[in-house]
């Protein structure tokens, strides 16, 4: 019991980190990103692919990931989806299932099918509480990273001016563009900031669990999870969303076997559909 | 209404509109299929308080929208200090000196009172001397400042309406466009905006002031165009128009 609850929220840390690019840009360009699983797992084997080639510890390669996730990010949103973006909510919507497809395939192609991991040192170590209780390293790593992400996304979104523009543009757009704001920059630079912690959530996931081309999509329901349960544009609603659902997860398994790990998560998100629609922390 | 005609060159134009800071020549407009606005001409000399009247639906916020870039017009010009800025999109028109406060306020609801205002700010220009224009927007409106960690969603909508001035002040402008600002007000705020207006103006700022409400209108405004299903019907010094004319104008009688 301890021990599932211990696991539960060192995973919703992760779960937070996993949804909250996401829920920015649900937020911020209102636009559903079915691609946002692919945008994670890209940056699992983008990872992988760094760190093969440079040998480095995977944590290290963020400092490379992260700068080449943002820039697709601002890439993609510049000359995709902003062309479509003023046609009402359905093209954008169709740009990013197409480009999950495509991902997904591409990394199909380059990578195979085959079950992938991040090797490093972490992944065995663990801390013993007590000799019923101890907890991996990594689920720790998972946890602080998470949360020191999403703190640094909170600062960036109050206190900088271009953090405070894409606050205003999601605000109301009219308004932000009569302030001098270039919304279509924005929402590229927004796009860039949620692909940042996509990358960040890649790596960790690629040090944590095996991944495949396909186990985007379990990545993006969990997304859309953490999004319900927290509440839309409410950054700090993502941490805790991401705690509930994992702790529903890893209590279910420890109730009623791993067999319905996932489904107790599922439940949660339909428990808080019907009470409670707009999220735990919605403005 | 002046004509223009079709032959001159763009030079020429621009030659002519430079006296001006604002020059708006022959635009048209649609409002979806709507043609909103016809074939209008509008001269801010600058730096003056120039007012456009007429009742709902005539057109006076489709222009507003042109003028600041938030809508393309379909044929004319728009001069701002000489240069042509038809078809900019508005923050290069902001960024140039040229702001509108938008009908019903559109403040940044979730954001405090200080942080709407510091959005006001945005571009490079108005950046430089974003300390010194928040003073004297918080001069203007003591309330402001006394809630300035509000959230302005919070605030009354004569609140709002402030907030929506300042952050207009906030970016430096030349000229300010204000689209039905007293619209849904009490009669004592809408008495105390204007006189707010009226410093602002007295600063140096030219000032373009969009209303249904003729007699503030005129009485605040040197200059005055009258507008009706998309066209100036009227326009003239403020001073010098008779009420029978201004009232067959606004009702097209």
């Amino acid at each position: 019991m301890g021990q599932a609850i211990f696991n539960g929220i060192l995973l919703g840390g992760l779960y937070a980190l996993v949804g909250v690019g996401m829920n920015v840009i649900f937020g911020i360009v209102k636009l559903t990103n079915l691609a946002h699983g692919d945008f994670i797992i890209l940056a699992s084997y983008l990872g992988l692919s760094v760190c093969t080639a440079l040998g480095i510890p995977p944590l290290l390669s963020l400092v490379i990931v992260i700068p080449i996730m943002f820039f697709i990010g601002f890439l993609l949103q510049s000359a995709l989806v902003n062309r479509v973006i003023s046609r009402g909510p359905e093209p954008p919507l169709l740009v990013m299932f197409g480009l999950s497809i495509i991902i997904q395939n591409l990394l199909l192609s380059f990578f195979s099918s085959d079950a992938q991991h991040m090797r490093s040192s972490l992944e065995t170590a663990s801390i013993t509480i007590t000799d019923k209780t101890a907890i991996p390293i990594m689920y720790l790593i998972d946890f602080a990273i998470g949360i020191v992400v999403i703190y640094l996304l909170n600062l960036f979104l109050r206190r900088t001016y271009v953090g405070q523009s894409i606050r205003a543009t999601s605000d109301d757009t009219m308004a932000a563009q009569l302030m001098g704001i270039n919304v279509k920059t924005t929402y590229g630079i927004a796009m860039g900031v949620a692909m940042a912690t996509a990358a960040v959530a890649g790596v960790l996931i690629g040090m944590s669990y095996n991944f495949y081309p396909t186990t985007s999509s379990q990545y993006l329901i969990i997304s859309f999870g953490v999004v319900v349960i927290g509440g839309m544009g409410s950054i700090r609603g993502t941490l805790f969303a991401g705690i509930i659902f994992g702790l529903a997860q890893l209590l279910g398994a420890y109730y009623f076997g791993t067999s319905v790990q996932m489904l107790c998560g599922y439940l949660v998100i339909l428990v808080m559909l019907v009470v409670r629609p707009q999220g735990l922390f919605a403005k | 209404m002046s004509s223009t005609p079709v032959t001159d060159t763009a030079a020429d134009a621009a030659e002519r509109a430079g006296s001006s800071i604002l020059r708006v020549e022959n635009v048209s407009a649609n409002y979806g299929d709507f043609r909103a606005v016809q074939n209008i001409s509008v001269d801010v000399p600058g730096p003056e308080i120039v007012s456009i009247i007429g009742s709902n639906g005539a057109g006076k916020s489709t222009l507003m929208d042109c003028i600041a870039g938030l809508h393309k017009p379909v044929s004319g010009k728009i001069f701002f200090k000489g240069e042509d800025i038809t078809g900019m999109d508005p923050h290069h028109i902001v960024a140039r000196g040229l702001t509108l406060v938008p009908q019903g306020s559109h403040c940044f609801v979730r954001m405090s009172v200080e942080e709407n205002l510091i959005m006001g700010s945005y571009t490079k220009r108005a950046r430089r001397k974003s300390k010194n224009t928040l003073e004297f927007v918080y001069t203007l409106f003591p309330d402001l400042k006394e809630k300035r960690r509000f959230l302005s969603g919070s605030m009354s909508g004569g609140q709002r309406q402030m907030i929506a001035i300042g952050r207009a002040l906030m970016s430096d402008p030349e000229l300010i466009l204000f689209d039905e600002i007293s619209l849904g007000l009490a009669p004592t705020i809408i008495k105390d905006i204007y006189a707010r207006i009226r410093e602002i103006n007295q600063s140096g700022m030219s000032i373009v002031l969009v209303e249904q409400d003729v007699k503030r209108s005129l009485k605040t405004s040197a200059h005055c165009y009258i507008m009706l299903k998309g066209t100036v019907v009227l326009s003239g010094r403020s001073n010098t128009l008779t009420d029978e004319a201004i009232k067959k104008a606004y009702f097209g009688i």
